[in-house]
């Protein structure tokens, strides 16, 4: 398929997931603030921080207060990741394809784009709740609608990999803006509220749940990060995202769940590429390599949670961003 | 619905003779739509449209951030044309098209007509489609337009003439086919009864032609052909979309090629693969930033060296732009004479050349009966319709003249003919003038044009207008190219 085409496809879903992530932000810090007692005060730094865009907001409006947040998450045009203008990259990427995607994945993109374009911010701050709720909704609609109406060939899988990849950035993100906290004892409701707080934000709260019970930042960051099962935790996502990879190089074990469980890593993987299909492409060793790391640190979280935490999650940031860099040069950009 | 009322009003009338007897071709038609109740013509016009809307057929309002996207304006009357009117066509379309081919070939080429007096050199060299870089190039199969869409019109007469020829990118098929489809669906007895003959093969014709003219190839693999869009802004980027879509090859833009040790190649995911055949849907002098205009950001640098070199094609070739000149379409009868040695069958409209002094002076004496058109100009730009135009504007326009008059010509106005159409909320038809657009295809294989049995009807929705284009109220009906008597329908 076209480069130009197989790009807008990867990042009408980078940007769907992205604004999608936003709302979820939004929404579970409102109501943070609501159960907090008289005299504390919902931070809004952690959220602002978790978009990597920090210093441009503080340089912009000083120290994040709810207000100035959320129209800078939600509307500000200026903003290149606020939730409007990633709809509208989305829907301009969705635009230039609407030969290869289905028409309800364009009907149900450009609704949702309508939805964040034509509401009233005023009105948004005084009732966030329902607004922040039809955009997640909406991009659940947009993702169901995708698995549903188009062939899940290559150019679906380079929509599959670009969710993914921006979804294990924001999960890494999450767990990162906790990571100051990790090393005081829980005290009471409060940080009981608050870590509750971060697992809603990847919307993991019920199925942590149903995993762990108890709340312990050892278990939280067990969960996100290395769940084999949970669709948000990093491993899942870049285990997807692998899995996406290999169908659009069309290895001959593509769709084989247990090949990672097998070989285990990047090192196998080159030597059993000697043998069936074309030699690894530097995007799939990338995403390879971050997961065997992420298997290495899975089975000592103590040593993790120590100190290294912080160090661990911002590699992982920057290999994420390797990973975007090696699609882009091995698939978008082959000259 | 009634329709013993229906005034024909002096006009050619596709649907009804003078005698106010249906024509002959037109007897299942017209007895379905007299036997609908009252609200049954609505009904099918009101489902016809929801059906365009959901097939997606829509244009691009230029200037609308919200990117707002409006259905050409469609009417479930269609109209008809008889086998034998369209023997007649498609006979003075082929002939038309091999002689342009062949004047353009002349042009770049040896210049013989131009030697020998039949058109003027400076009319060739002062016109704004002539490409002085195309002078010593050869297509392949010495083919140059490979996709027309010739306009024509019926005189009060019944007679038909060629308006424009439309060499160069030519819109508006993807249309004849989707109103087909909805029609199939609107009127299904009354298509079935009639014999209609088929517009869906206009697709896979389409992509032989292209296939036809690729330069050739080692091995046995099939050329690679692709559409080249200006993009997603462009007016008619649906079609380009829809096209590529139904032939199944990549709709590219400028940046998806590139070029390549010679060869044009795109970019894949699979790093960079050959492209053979160009239907490019972007001007001349958009191609090739290197050849024409340095400026453009829609082509592709470095593309007509290899298509010099024989080793891409592009269809239509550049350069075909002479031949769409306004000034050049009144010498089509001679060069139809001089290069096949045989009469025109297809009329050409009567055209003052403003350039020509003792012409000049009739136009501007008579410019409330004539139309004036821009020589380089084409989808109704650059146009004074003078009975239409108030006394400020024909004098404006006689300023225009007297300053350009190589770059102007007059021809007098044509009673278009009408087809009954559908008034919005009214239970009955009323005659509305309408033009035709068919498409011809002529490839690199020694066969001669293909004229596609159907067409574009592009219908003027107000009453009493002229103007059918799309920006003037105008909007389009399905056109129904009759079998033979005697022909099977298959």
């Amino acid at each position: 398929m076209l480069s130009r085409v197989a790009d807008a496809i990867y990042w009408m879903n980078r940007y769907v997931e992205r604004a999608e992530s936003v709302a979820r932000f939004v929404d579970v810090n409102l109501h943070l603030s609501l159960d907090l007692p008289r005299g504390t005060s919902a931070d809004w730094s952690p959220i602002i921080a978790t978009t990597g865009d920090d210093e441009l907001f503080r340089s912009r409006h000083g120290a994040p207060a709810r207000d100035t947040a959320m129209r800078f998450l939600t509307f500000d045009r200026e903003y290149p990741s606020s939730l409007l203008r990633c709809l509208e990259a989305a829907r301009e990427n969705a635009r230039s394809v609407r030969e290869v995607i289905s028409s309800e994945m364009w009907e149900r993109l450009n609704s949702l784009y309508l939805t964040v374009r034509e509401a009233r911010p005023d009105e948004v701050l005084a009732a966030p709740h329902d607004f922040f709720t039809a955009v997640k909704q909406g991009a659940a609609l947009f993702i169901g609608t995708t698995y549903l109406t188009m062939s899940h060939n290559e150019a679906w899988h380079f929509g599959k990999l670009g969710r993914l990849v921006e979804r294990a950035d924001k999960t890494s993100r999450i767990v990162d803006v906790k990571c100051y906290d990790l090393t005081k004892p829980l005290v009471g409701a409060v940080d009981d509220i608050q870590w509750g707080a971060l697992l809603k934000s990847a919307s993991a709260l019920e199925m942590y749940r149903k995993r762990y019970g108890r709340i312990t930042p050892a278990h939280v960051v067990k969960f996100l990060l290395f769940d084999r099962d949970f669709p948000r935790s990093m491993w899942h996502c870049l285990y997807g995202a692998s899995e996406s990879l290999r169908a659009i190089v069309r290895r001959p074990d593509s769709g084989a769940t247990h090949v990672r469980a097998q070989l285990g890593g990047a090192a196998q993987l080159q030597s059993m590429q000697a043998l069936s299909g074309p030699a690894p492409t530097l995007a799939e060793l990338r995403v390879e390599a971050l997961l065997d790391e992420l298997e290495r640190h899975a089975t000592d979280v103590g040593a993790l949670l120590g100190s290294q935490l912080h160090a661990v999650l911002d590699n992982a940031q920057v290999r994420l961003n390797e990973l975007g860099h090696a699609i882009r040069d091995t698939f978008f950009s082959p000259d | 619905m009634r329709l013993s009322g229906y005034d024909t009003g002096g006009f050619y009338d596709e649907m009804f003779a003078d005698d106010g007897q249906l024509r002959p071709g037109c007897k299942v038609l017209g007895e379905r739509f007299a036997s609908f109740s009252p609200g049954e013509v609505a009904r099918r016009q009101a489902a016809a449209e929801r059906a365009l809307y959901g097939l997606g057929i829509t244009f691009a309002v230029y200037g609308d951030g919200a990117g707002t996207e409006k259905i050409f304006p469609f009417d479930i009357v269609p109209r008809i044309v008889s086998a034998e009117d369209f023997q007649t066509l498609e006979a003075g379309l082929r002939q038309r098209i091999i002689a342009l081919n062949l004047f353009i070939a002349d042009v770049y080429g040896a210049q013989r007509a131009l030697a020998d007096g039949i058109v003027p050199r400076e009319l060739v060299e002062s016109s704004k489609g002539y490409l002085p870089a195309c002078r010593g190039m050869t297509p392949p199969g010495g083919v140059w337009c490979h996709i027309t869409g010739t306009d024509l019109v019926r005189d009060r007469d019944g007679r038909f003439y060629v308006l424009e020829d439309n060499l160069r990118c030519p819109s508006g098929v993807s249309y004849v086919l989707s109103n087909r489809a909805v029609m199939k669906r609107t009127l299904p007895q009354a298509f079935e009864a009639s014999r209609v003959r088929p517009v869906d093969v206009y697709p896979s014709r389409l992509l032989e032609t292209l296939q036809s003219v690729a330069p050739t190839r080692d091995g046995d693999l099939p050329p690679t052909a692709v559409v080249l869009t200006p993009g997603r802004y462009n007016s008619a980027y649906y079609e380009h979309s829809f096209l590529s879509q139904q032939m199944g090859i990549e709709l590219v833009e400028g940046t998806d090629l590139v070029v390549d040790d010679g060869w044009v190649k795109m970019r894949t995911t699979r790093g960079l693969q050959r492209v053979d055949v160009i239907y490019r849907r972007i001007d001349d002098t958009f191609l090739d930033p290197k050849a024409f205009r340095p400026d453009s950001m829609l082509g592709v640098p470095g593309l007509i060296d290899v298509y010099r070199a024989g080793r891409v094609s592009l269809c239509n070739a550049p350069g075909t732009g002479i031949a769409d000149d306004k000034v050049i379409y009144a010498y089509v009868p001679k060069l139809i004479r001089y290069y096949l040695s045989e009469e025109p069958l297809l009329a050409s409209v009567p055209t003052y050349l403003c350039g020509e002094p003792e012409d000049l002076r009739y136009v501007l004496a008579h410019l409330p009966e004539l139309v004036v058109k821009a020589a380089g100009e084409s989808g109704g730009y650059g146009m004074l319709v003078g009975p239409a135009a108030s006394a400020a504007e024909r004098a404006e326009f006689a300023e225009r003249l007297r300053a350009d008059p190589r770059n102007y010509i007059a021809q007098p106005v044509i009673a278009l003919s009408r087809v009954p159409t559908l008034q919005g909320g009214v239970e009955e038809l009323a005659g509305r003038h309408v033009d035709l657009r068919p498409y011809v295809l002529y490839g690199g294989d020694g066969q001669p044009p293909y004229v596609l049995p159907g067409g574009l009807t592009r219908v003027a929705l107000r009453a009493g207008s002229l103007v059918v284009n799309s920006s003037q109220g105008g909007g389009s009906k399905d056109t129904w190219v009759l079998y033979d008597q005697g022909e099977a329908p298959c």
